[in-house]
């Protein structure tokens, strides 16, 4: 009966790994790999991390069990060990996960620079859109196809609200505000998460890797409606970006007056479906 | 047992404690000054805050799990508009309060209130704290507080109670239109912080005065019990963290009341009002928040990292392994706590090469939190190890502060926590501190020091099947909350099955609420063991535990003043199983030096100097 604690105390360890072992099979892992070069690095460091503490979980459960057991069998026993403690042992505990520590910090400055530091940007990376930050939307100004994003608005930009089309294959730029109240941009799948503060504008890039739909979420507490700010990023080939960005033109062009012509036949067929028309 | 007498006089301070002065039940009981009184009524009111605290969890987990349903008992009457479901402002509010009511009116007065009352003075060999009227109004402030937190739950309707998270974010928390719970109640919460505040502030000058001043003839610094060194090191953190929180405190009633403009920019137009005018920066309020509340973060952790520390030493009859080390990892905690706040801010736009900066201090912030676990585990090593309540909760405190704080390497390495801030991971990581870790320790040191407090031990049976059920019930609901966080599962929603990447979530989250009610009716065993120990415990003398503290040389209760026998203090409180005795394991603080056969005499004075020099 007295191994009933210490084996009490091993087994939720156990637990715990085997938690982690079988959670990419059940689906409790992350929402499909990391869309974007830099979010696979994060992903990369991401296991690297695991992987140490991981080993140091389990080392140190290993030493608690161990103690515990040697523990209760020396449960009769007159006295403990008295022992004050090791010199060794402390320089020796301190120095190796200082090293380990270190390490791990250095190794990952470089993803950080490369992700928000703006002289390692890419270097051919332009603005594409500004993303404002609402209550509870995500409004988007593309400039007009062909014309190149201004910091104040233009008169033929392009509006709309929550989906952010962008092109993969290469790395874009978005300009990232907030009109109210503090938001953040969080997109799980491309590993992208930044605030949006108000009274700043904050560039943030990514490049996804593939088409897609990624969705978009808000990660700061903005108000009552917080969990309800959905958006979505799709990811499309160039020319169907520009092919996007004309349809959005047309659209905020049309009066309303004119019998369904070109722009409005345009409109029809953007409709229905963007990722059919490949290849114009 | 052999305890030096010497005359009253040696000791120098105020009245010689003899037993009872003859005062009416109100000075006695309520308006107390007497610590042991003080911390007793701190302790009561931190568990019923618990209470108070753990319903408002359990709200949002029923939420989470069964959103936008009818909640059962409560539902009817709360929400009879609604139709018995819960509004999202509703959530928000409880996600607000609850993290409020367990951080500000819980965690840190049950340690440094509760327990840094009760055990100082008696540790130290003080008769009272250093300014004892000064310490009486340190528990009335928390009663304002208490009082305006609950005016800003009622005073506009619980749909318009505070909601804009504990760390009340300007411009959500600056604007009255920003969210409905923005208006007056976010004043009344905000005073609620600062009474709050106030009363952590008289505590910590308190703290330090009486472990500064009044420690007993021989106490040196380095003899005194880790449990002093983490509410030492507490009240420092506290003295000059805590301002820079009222300071911010007051700058936002500023702007929200007096119209000043320290954290609005101009230009905002919040819900269809007129544009904001001015030239603030919201991202002050997060450098100054965070300022505080990291090192609170170790005003939560620190003392109870002490008294584990006394307890497992006792349990194990060992001494503590590497008692200076440990002291210099508490320092260190605290010092690296006061350069790490922006790891926080990792995607908050501040400047990136700040990023990096706190990314290494965070980084190197583990390592006295790793030679304190390593420590823990060389003190079981070689001990005689027997499972009491006591014992059962200081190991899960070892266990769970492993878990929450290697999570935290996530965390702080700045890629990861791209993708982890504002998840669940994080709710999980500081759960596992401040729960797994802080409050194991806290139902310890209740049942370790109840016999001090009422002269009778609580019952073992029902501790240990407390014990079981909140551990079970604890890891059942938050570990999971470390996959919801990889799997990108956002903090603060009221619905997060709205976004399709997290349906295939609430199968999991319902498991985690069970859990969470688990736990949560736990917590009655505690509240019925410690109300019918009062009454049916086995009493017990001075010291039931055979332990080494001052405190157990006192009468248990103590009387007014504290000692019958004004203490001498000998060595350090960890002398178990010293070879200088043979007919018992311990040897009290203030134990004569044993004799010696006196050809060894000389050698055995140096060598026992050496060691307890050592403490």
């Amino acid at each position: 009966m007295n191994k009933f604690w210490p084996l009490f105390f091993c087994f939720w360890p156990i637990v715990a790994v085997v938690a982690f072992w079988i959670s990419p099979a059940m689906n409790w892992w992350f929402p499909g790999m990391a869309m974007s070069p830099l979010g696979q690095q994060i992903d990369n460091l991401f296991y690297m991390i695991l992987v140490i503490v991981g080993l140091v979980f389990v080392g140190t459960h290993i030493g608690l069990g161990y103690v515990l057991f040697r523990g209760v069998a020396h449960e009769d026993e007159k006295k403990s060990w008295f022992s004050h403690g090791s010199h060794k042992l402390e320089v020796l505990w301190s120095v190796a996960p200082a090293g380990i520590l270190l390490f791990m910090s250095l190794y990952q400055l470089d993803v950080w620079m490369r992700y928000r530091v703006k002289s390692h940007f890419p270097d051919e990376v332009q603005p594409i859109a500004e993303v404002t930050a609402r209550q509870f939307e995500w409004r988007i100004r593309y400039p007009a196809p062909g014309k190149a994003l201004m910091p104040t608005p233009q008169p033929d930009d392009l509006y709309t609200v929550n989906d952010l089309h962008v092109p993969f294959g290469r790395p874009v730029m978005i300009r990232l505000r907030s009109m109210d109240v503090q938001h953040s941009f969080f997109v799980p799948e491309l590993r992208i998460k930044q605030d949006a503060v108000p009274g700043t504008v904050i560039p943030i890039w990514f490049e996804t890797v593939d088409e897609g739909d990624f969705d978009l979420t808000c990660a700061e507490l903005c108000g009552w409606g917080h969990y309800k700010m959905r958006g979505r990023v799709f990811a499309e080939r160039e020319s169907q970006f520009q092919h996007y960005l004309k349809t959005l033109q047309a659209e905020q062009d049309y009066d309303g007056v004119r019998e369904l012509g070109s722009t409005g036949a345009q409109i029809a067929e953007y409709s229905r479906g963007p990722h059919k028309q490949a290849g114009h | 047992m052999s305890t030096l007498s010497p005359t009253a006089d040696v000791h120098g301070h105020g009245h010689e404690g003899h037993g009872h002065h003859d005062i009416g039940f109100i000075r006695k009981y309520v308006f107390s000054t007497d610590h042991k009184v003080i911390g007793i009524q701190f302790l009561m009111t931190t568990l019923l805050m618990l209470l108070v605290g753990g319903a408002l969890a359990l709200g949002v987990r029923f939420q989470l799990a069964w959103p936008w349903r009818t909640v059962p008992i409560v539902g009817e009457i709360v929400f009879s508009g609604e139709g018995g479901t819960m509004s999202p402002e509703f959530y928000t509010m409880l996600v607000t309060m609850h993290a409020s009511v367990m951080i500000f009116l819980v965690i840190i007065p049950i340690l440094a209130g509760a327990f840094g009352n009760f055990l100082i003075p008696l540790m130290v060999g003080a008769d009272d704290m250093a300014f004892p009227v000064l310490n009486m109004l340190s528990y009335w402030f928390m009663w304002p507080a208490i009082f305006f937190f609950g005016l800003a739950f009622f005073w506009s309707g619980l749909d318009a109670a505070p909601a804009q998270g504990w760390t009340s974010y300007p411009v959500l928390s600056a604007l009255k239109e920003a969210a409905p719970g923005a208006g007056i109640a976010q004043t009344w919460w905000l005073m609620g912080l600062t009474f709050v505040g106030v009363s952590s502030m008289m505590g910590s000058v308190n703290y330090m005065t009486t472990i500064i001043n009044m420690r007993a003839p021989g106490m040196t610094l380095f003899r005194m019990p880790l449990t002093i060194w983490g509410m030492f090191i507490t009240a420092i953190l506290q003295a000059f963290a805590l301002p820079v929180l009222t300071a911010a405190g007051f700058m936002l009633v500023a702007e929200r009341v007096l119209g000043f403009n320290f954290f609005v920019p101009g230009g905002l137009i919040v819900n269809d009002s007129d544009p904001t005018v001015g030239g603030g920066q919201p991202l002050l309020w997060q450098h100054l928040f965070w300022f505080y509340s990291h090192p609170a973060v170790y005003i939560m952790l620190l003392p109870a990292m002490g008294m584990v520390s006394d307890m497992l030493a006792a349990q194990v009859r060992k001494p503590i392994f590497g008692y200076k080390p440990m002291v210099y990892s508490m320092a260190a905690i605290a010092g690296l706590g006061f350069i790490v706040w922006g790891h926080h801010m990792f995607t908050s736009g501040m400047n990136p090469a700040l990023g990096m900066t706190f990314m290494i201090s965070t980084m190197m912030i583990a390592l006295p939190s790793a030679v304190k676990v390593f420590n823990w585990i060389g003190t079981i090593w070689g001990g005689k190890v027997r499972f009491n309540t006591v014992m059962l909760n200081c190991v899960a405190f070892i266990s769970m502060f492993i878990v929450g704080g290697l999570s935290g390497i996530w965390m702080a390495s700045v890629p990861t926590d791209i993708y982890f801030h504002d998840t669940y991971f994080i709710v999980a990581h500081f759960h596992y501190v401040l729960f797994g870790a802080t409050l194991f320790g806290c139902f310890g040191a209740i049942q370790y020091w109840y016999p001090k407090m009422f002269g009778r031990k609580m019952n073992e049976t029902a501790g240990k099947l407390h014990f079981l059920l909140t551990f079970i019930g604890f890891n059942g609901t938050f570990f999971p909350m470390h996959m919801l966080g990889i799997a990108g599962f956002p903090r603060r929603y009221a619905d997060p099955y709205i976004h399709p990447y997290m349906e295939h979530l609430m199968p999991m989250n319902r498991f985690m609420t069970l859990c969470a009610i688990l736990m949560g009716l736990a917590q009655l065993i505690l509240i019925g063991n410690f109300i019918l120990s009062y009454f049916t415990g086995e009493k017990v003398g001075r010291n039931p535990w055979q332990a080494n503290g001052l405190e157990w040389s006192a009468p248990s209760p103590p009387g007014h003043g504290n000692f019958d026998i004004p203490p001498v203090v000998y060595r350090g409180p960890y002398e178990y199983s010293s070879p200088l005795i043979d007919d018992r394991d311990y040897l009290m603080q203030t134990d004569l030096p044993p004799k010696r056969p006196v050809e060894k005499e000389q050698d055995n004075t140096s060598s026992n100097d050496a060691a307890e020099g050592q403490g």
